[in-house]
């Protein structure tokens, strides 16, 4: 039990200094901390408090508390995948669209440029 | 909605091109040839070669991608292009030389009964064929297609095709970037968005340079592409009505 409590301690004790020096430096965005913030807080308590997880375990009827806390933790990890994938999703949907634009506004100003300014070095472009 | 006489429909023809510089010059110069007053846009996607240069030089606008987005998102680029000009009609065209230009006026005529008026080998003309997962899955695409659409649906993953304003302005809007979802998928949005589709008779050339997947297991893994590309499809959620953005916000 000791080894637990020693290891739990330090393990959210790390996270959380993790959290908020990144924080502070500005490179971590606030809505992705406060998860984090709450799962350190949470391992923290069940470090500090092993009965919650025992008591826990005993209620949903889990034999080896261990093991609801495996679950709980796999569980946490796949949907936090998850969740990343769908903002990598997002993310390349925006870019995808930003990559459109900014070929349709270079044609543009193609376009709107005086035809000596023409790019084409060998003045095959008709002049409009 | 009275339709205009063809000639005065303003036609842009879209060509996306991925490292094509042997054929694009070509390409670009016999749509001059088979329409009169036909603006081309090449839609340069990320290539490394001299194909924006190519293009150029045979006289088509070029709108250069700063990188590769696949054809899907070459040809939504080339919609918004043809939404925010206004012209009638969009025409799809691959830089390839598989497609013949000279069919390019029939497929805008067809305009004239339906949305999109799709290229397809198999009706009537043409002569390619297919044999084992790949002739499947085409024969399940062509067989769903066709119950969506309520008409004879042949060859849906035929990039040559024309759309009016009306199919213009979904596909401005959604045109799926995956593998098979720039042909398949948004002839199911085009549908399901209320647009009517037709197809045109064609006869395809060979490609300048590439092959369609001929091994087994190539073919096998394009069934299954086919397969997950098209229930994607027919679950996704997409506008039911025509409530796509407006001009304003493109």
């Amino acid at each position: 039990m000791k080894a637990n409590y020693v290891l739990g301690l330090i393990g959210s004790l790390f996270t959380l200094t993790l959290l908020f020096e990144l924080l502070r430096r500005r490179r971590l965005r606030e809505k992705y901390a406060v998860f984090w913030v709450i799962v350190a807080m949470a391992t923290l308590v069940i470090a500090v408090f092993p009965a919650t997880l025992t008591t826990a375990a005993d209620l949903v009827g889990v034999e080896v508390p261990a093991n609801l806390l495996f679950f709980g933790a796999s569980m946490l990890l796949l949907g936090v995948s998850i969740h990343q994938s769908y903002e990598m999703g997002r993310l390349e949907e925006r870019t995808r669209t930003l990559a459109e634009e900014i070929g349709l506004l270079r044609l543009e100003i193609e376009l709107n440029r005086p035809s000596s300014m023409s790019e084409d070095p060998d003045g095959h472009q008709d002049p409009p | 909605m009275p339709t205009p006489s063809l000639s005065e429909l303003r036609v842009l023809a879209v060509v996306p091109a991925y490292n094509e510089q042997a054929s694009v010059g070509r390409t670009v110069r016999e749509l001059q040839e088979s329409y009169s007053d036909l603006d081309i846009v090449v839609v340069d996607d990320g290539s490394v070669d001299e194909t924006a240069r190519a293009a150029q030089r045979a006289g088509a606008l070029v709108c250069q991608l700063p990188y590769n987005l696949g054809v899907g998102g070459a040809m939504r680029a080339g919609y918004r292009y043809a939404l925010r000009h206004g012209y009638d009609v969009a025409v799809q065209v691959d830089a390839d030389g598989q497609h013949d230009p000279t069919y390019l006026k029939a497929l805008v005529d067809a305009l004239d009964s339906a949305d999109i008026a799709v290229g397809a080998r198999f009706a009537g003309e043409g002569d390619y064929h297919a044999r084992g997962p790949r002739r499947w899955a085409m024969r399940l695409l062509a067989f769903t297609l066709s119950r969506l659409a309520h008409t004879q649906m042949t060859d849906v993953t035929s990039g040559f095709r024309a759309a009016n304003r009306r199919a213009i302005r979904v596909f401005a809007d959604h045109y799926p970037a995956e593998y098979l979802g720039d042909t398949v998928e948004s002839l199911v949005i085009a549908i399901r968005t209320g647009c009517t589709v037709t197809q045109v008779p064609v006869s395809m050339r060979i490609r300048a340079g590439g092959r369609a997947s001929q091994t087994p297991f190539r073919a096998s893994l394009y069934l299954l592409r086919a397969v997950v590309a098209l229930g994607l499809a027919l679950m996704r959620k997409w506008p039911t009505a025509l409530e796509t953005l407006s001009e304003d916000d493109l």
